[in-house]
């Protein structure tokens, strides 16, 4: 039993569903129960996605038990069948059918269902949701692959890759696979198809068509393209992408396979990223001190750009599942660092206290982490929440992922500055200390309390008597040569407004200062408070 | 002033026993239980939830709770793995590990709940034992006790039934002689419980508790002189066994909106024999308060159509609320449960035209909401965008729960709620 509050990683069969909602043509039916069907939020708020989930959850409940679960099941699968009518489905079971051991691919079988149906087998005391996804893309090729397919001969055509790995609920996916798309497209090379991320079932039964396999996410792909290298011989380009060395290596890789003129592996004009880091300003991020964590992939590519690319030191580097962790140990070694293998987040979070970075690199985990003990960060892996699915266009990958990426890393240092000057004139009257740094503000529950409180006006602030605590006065039509109204709140009404949520404190003493004085009411009571409520949402 | 006189339902409308409600039994798409734990470690301050379950128990609460509450949360789950189910005897030991691990750390933490999930009932954890063992073996007189958030036992809301249910047999016994006192039962946020106290102390109602309290040591007393008003309508377990410590229930609709608030608190005064005219005269404010700010939203939601999915077991008094004070037409109420006596009061205010459901079928409702084509659809977080994306205004549930909905002044928040979504969809040019 291990005690956990937050986790990295969901179970297996939300790796499952990462895949099925990425795909087109699929449903998946899991023996669940009703709780289980939370996982849909994550897709349909997390990442906005405008569908639900395919997937049918058959929420089975404790009188179901020992009685009919298994035709309940049956029927979900058949009914989803009917409804969806999927190219492919897919079977398997959450933590609690697992237990009770239905057979979901026996029944399913049973059932002669006209299309593939493919049992997942996801052991959820095991593993999570990383091997999850992979484990489902690997059976989903297997199953669909048509391995009697080969690429027809290379004279006359331009050569093609399938692009492997993006999921639903992926790190910046979407746009990595269109910039790589981009990328490939320039070196003369097509995309024949690109899986799981909009891939129907029909889709991957030709895979076998492409010249070579691009592992764009090894934590879901490396194990299907393993098996087509071994199965269909098709050689798979491992380098992953992220950053400009890596991106020069892999279009290196590429152009040596394709037998392409290598000229063509020279940077194009838009890769900006090299001099922007060379450029005389980027001078005073040597030697920054940055913590990296996260998924294996992102965490190994972050820690080589930063080192290599930005001129920082990494002090710290780690990823928190398990599968890669051979990886992520040797890269640490080769920089004189011992890798954090972990998904405890308490034990990251005493990591990167006890080596005080001026910069995390992290998950949403670490954006919290860092919140908490006041450092600059940026998300740079899953999991992620919401704000880190922006709508503009930023890949991480290829030469326009390079240039995201300078960005992405710098930014928050830029920022520090400005924390640092706010720490320096704290006592000055602009920098009102609950201010705090903006972009250590303004998002999320844990930002600073008071940032919404009214800012008082200088002028008022001089003119108040030096026994009022000015935070509890407000002043109101301060402008030069207005008379200026004094409220007092009276300790109940005060009481009352600290039962108000932070986040809309600032905004009701606001409107109840206004209301009063608008009134002409000089002592804010319980009443007014009230009043002033009413008034406004009226 | 002992017996409690049955208070007039406020609208005239004898509840009636013939309403059909149609039941549903198909894929549920809902929290379960554990949920629940999401305001309740908020309301109840020395208290720690540990849900022995899996990494999906945890990936579920970290999902519905979002990492708002990132700093240490007084939750966790005991992830059951492997090793775990192999044999019993070494669960058990886990879990003591952990407890004693958990306890040491936190030692604000007054009372100890063991939630149980769905793998740890189909393995058949014995958690009401082990509680009793822990609590056995401790002599800091920290309380342990246990209840199931499963999903195969509860639905969302449910889970506060269970804790609250839980919590019913540590609640010392009143004196037999005691005066009449009322208890309010069901979680509230601080701030609306201290305007009921208000009002009703006002009223000259002094012995009033709150149930759960804010602080699991100070639990209220209850005994055949505790009338209890129900705050929310999914309490069915608790209010029984309250019921079976002598307890009696005051039958009144919930208290959403101006007039579902008057006529609640007005049972509590019929019961306690409040003359009509001082109840009258301490609601008359707030009551006029929360009808004139209920004006904005009305403009809003009057002779719009409304459908609810089933989610929280507050469908039916927000849709009452709705109907009767905001002029909406209701098309479909479904509920995940419909407790007949509890919300016998609401049911019979609501409009025959409306289609009541008890249970879930989604994709059944789901094609019902479509060719209904209301003008706004009440529903969980997984259908919500992508009903938007068919062209649906929605409102996400998850907020009639999170948020301060109940009393007077609380009533135009609730409209404002439903109304939101609608005024964006005018505004937006996109
Ligand atoms: S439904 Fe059961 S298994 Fe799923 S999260 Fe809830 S308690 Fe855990
Ligand atoms: S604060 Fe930000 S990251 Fe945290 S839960 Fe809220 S939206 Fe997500």
């Amino acid at each position: 039993m291990q005690l956990t509050v937050w986790t990295y990683e969901g179970p297996p069969h939300v790796g499952a569903m990462r895949v099925a909602t990425a795909m087109k043509g699929v449903h998946y039916v899991l023996h669940a129960p009703q709780g289980d069907t939370y996982a849909d939020l994550l897709f349909t708020m997390i990442e906005r996605r405008d569908h639900r989930p395919p997937v049918t959850y058959t929420t089975f409940q404790a009188r179901d038990l020992g009685t009919d679960t298994a035709s309940l099941l049956q029927g979900a699968i058949e009914g989803a069948y009917e409804r969806f009518k999927p190219q492919a489905m897919l079977v398997g079971a959450s933590c609690t059918a697992e237990l009770i051991q239905d057979d979901p691919g026996g029944l399913a079988r049973a059932l002669k269902l006209p299309v593939p149906v493919i049992p997942l087998e996801l052991p959820s005391y095991q593993k999570k949701e990383n091997w999850g996804a992979s484990e489902t893309f690997y059976q989903l090729v297997r199953a669909l692959a048509d391995t009697s397919l080969k690429p027809p001969p290379l004279e006359g055509r331009r050569p093609r890759a399938n692009l492997l790995g993006p999921t639903a609920l992926g790190f910046r996916h979407r746009d990595d696979v269109t910039e790589i798309t981009r990328l490939l497209d320039g070196l003369g090379v097509d995309v024949h198809v690109v899986a799981p991320l909009n891939a129907t079932p029909a889709d991957l039964a030709t895979l076998p068509q492409a010249d070579f396999n691009v592992v764009l996410y090894p934590e879901t792909a490396e194990t299907a393209a393993r098996w087509l290298e071994r199965n269909c011989r098709q050689p798979m380009i491992k380098t992953v992408p992220i950053g400009l060395g890596a991106t020069r290596a892999f279009v290196a890789e590429v152009v040596a396979l394709c037998g392409l003129d290598p000229a063509l592996a020279a940077d194009p004009p838009g890769s900006r990223m090299g001099w922007w880091s060379r450029s005389i300003d980027s001078n005073y991020l040597t030697g920054k001190r940055v913590f990296v964590f996260g998924d294996a992939t992102h965490a190994m590519a972050m820690a080589r750009v930063a080192r290599d690319e930005l001129g920082f030191e990494v002090v710290g580097m780690g990823c928190y599942n398990r599968e890669f962790a051979r990886d992520v140990r040797a890269l640490a070694a080769e920089f004189g660092l011992e890798a954090l293998i972990s998904d405890d987040y308490l034990e990251v979070e005493a990591a990167i206290a006890s080596v005080s970075p001026e910069l995390v690199l992290g998950t949403q985990m670490e954006r919290h982490i860092a919140k908490r003990l006041r450092l600059p960060c940026a998300v740079i892996s899953a999991p992620v929440h919401v704000q880190d699915f922006p709508a503009r266009y930023s890949p991480v990958m290829g030469f326009e992922g390079a240039n995201v990426l300078f960005d992405t890393l710098v930014h928050p240092l830029v920022m520090g500055l400005e924390e640092h000057l706010l720490a320096m004139f704290r006592d000055d009257f602009e920098f009102n200390d609950a201010q705090g740094a903006s972009h250590l503000g303004g998002h999320g529950a844990s930002a600073a309390p008071e940032a919404v409180a009214p800012a008082i006006p200088a002028a008022a602030q001089i003119a108040a008597a030096s026994t009022v605590d000015p935070s509890r006065e407000a002043a109101l039509g301060g402008a030069a040569g207005e008379p200026v109204l004094r409220l007092v709140w009276s300790s109940e009404a005060e009481r009352e407004l600290k039962k108000i949520p932070f986040f809309v404190r600032g905004k009701a003493r606001r409107n109840t200062e206004r209301y009063a004085s608008d009134h002409g009411v000089s002592e804010i009571s319980l009443e007014t408070l009230y009043d002033a409520k009413a008034h406004f949402s009226s | 002033m002992s017996a409690a006189p049955r208070p007039s339902v406020a609208c005239g409308t004898a509840p009636t026993a013939a309403r059909t409600i149609i039941a549903e039994r198909g894929q549920r798409e809902v929290f379960c239980g554990l949920t629940g734990i999401v305001w309740l470690h908020r309301k109840i301050q020395d208290a720690f939830f540990l849900i022995v379950g899996s990494r999906t128990c945890a990936h579920l609460m970290q999902s519905a709770a979002g990492v708002m509450v990132f700093a240490e949360p007084r939750f966790g789950t005991a992830i059951m793995e492997e090793k775990d189910l192999a044999g019993l005897a070494d669960a058990n030991d886990e879990l003591d590990r952990v407890v004693t691990q958990l306890l040491a750390r936190l030692p604000d933490v007054k009372t100890l709940f063991l939630v149980g999930s769905c793998p740890s009932e189909v393995i058949k954890l014995d958690l009401a034992r082990a509680a009793q063992r822990l609590q056995g073996e401790r002599t800091d007189g920290v309380r342990i006790l246990y209840y199931s958030g499963s999903g195969i036992e509860t639905t969302f809301t449910q889970g506060e039934d269970a804790c609250l249910a839980a919590l019913v047999p540590e609640l010392p016994a009143s004196a037999p002689d005691a005066p009449p006192s009322l208890m309010i039962v069901g979680t509230l946020p601080d701030m609306v419980e201290d305007q009921f106290a208000r009002m009703l102390a006002q009223m000259g109602i002094e012995r009033v508790s709150f149930f759960p309290a804010r602080n699991s040591r100070t639990l209220p007393e209850v005994g055949p002189n505790t009338r209890l008003l129900l705050a929310q309508p999914f309490l069915g377990e608790t209010a029984r066994l309250l019921e079976g410590r002598g307890a009696t229930r005051l039958p009144a609709p919930f208290p959403f909106g101006a007039d579902g608030t008057a006529d609640w608190l007005r049972a509590a005064a019929n019961a306690f024999g409040v003359p009509p005219a001082t109840f009258e005269t301490v609601i008359a404010a707030p009551r006029a308060r929360a009808r004139k700010a209920l004006g904005g939203p009305r403009r809003q939601l009057e002779g719009k159509s409304i459908f609810f999915f089933p989610d929280s077991q507050l469908e039916p008094s927000l849709a009452r609320f709705l109907h009767e004070e905001l002029g909406m037409r209701l098309i479909e109420v479904a509920s995940p449960y419909i407790h007949r006596d509890h919300l016998a009061e609401e049911l019979a205010r609501l409009p025959q035209s409306c289609r009541l459901v008890e249970g879930h079928d989604v994709d059944a409702q789901l094609d019902r909401a479509r060719a209904a084509k209301p003008d706004i659809i009440v529903c969980g977080l997984g259908l919500a965008n992508p009903l938007e994306a068919e062209g649906f205004t929605t409102k996400w549930s998850i907020e009639l729960v999170f948020s301060p909905v109940h009393g007077f002044d609380q009533a135009a928040d609730l409209a404002g709620l439903f109304a939101r979504p609608l005024v964006r969809r005018d505004l937006l040019k996109v």
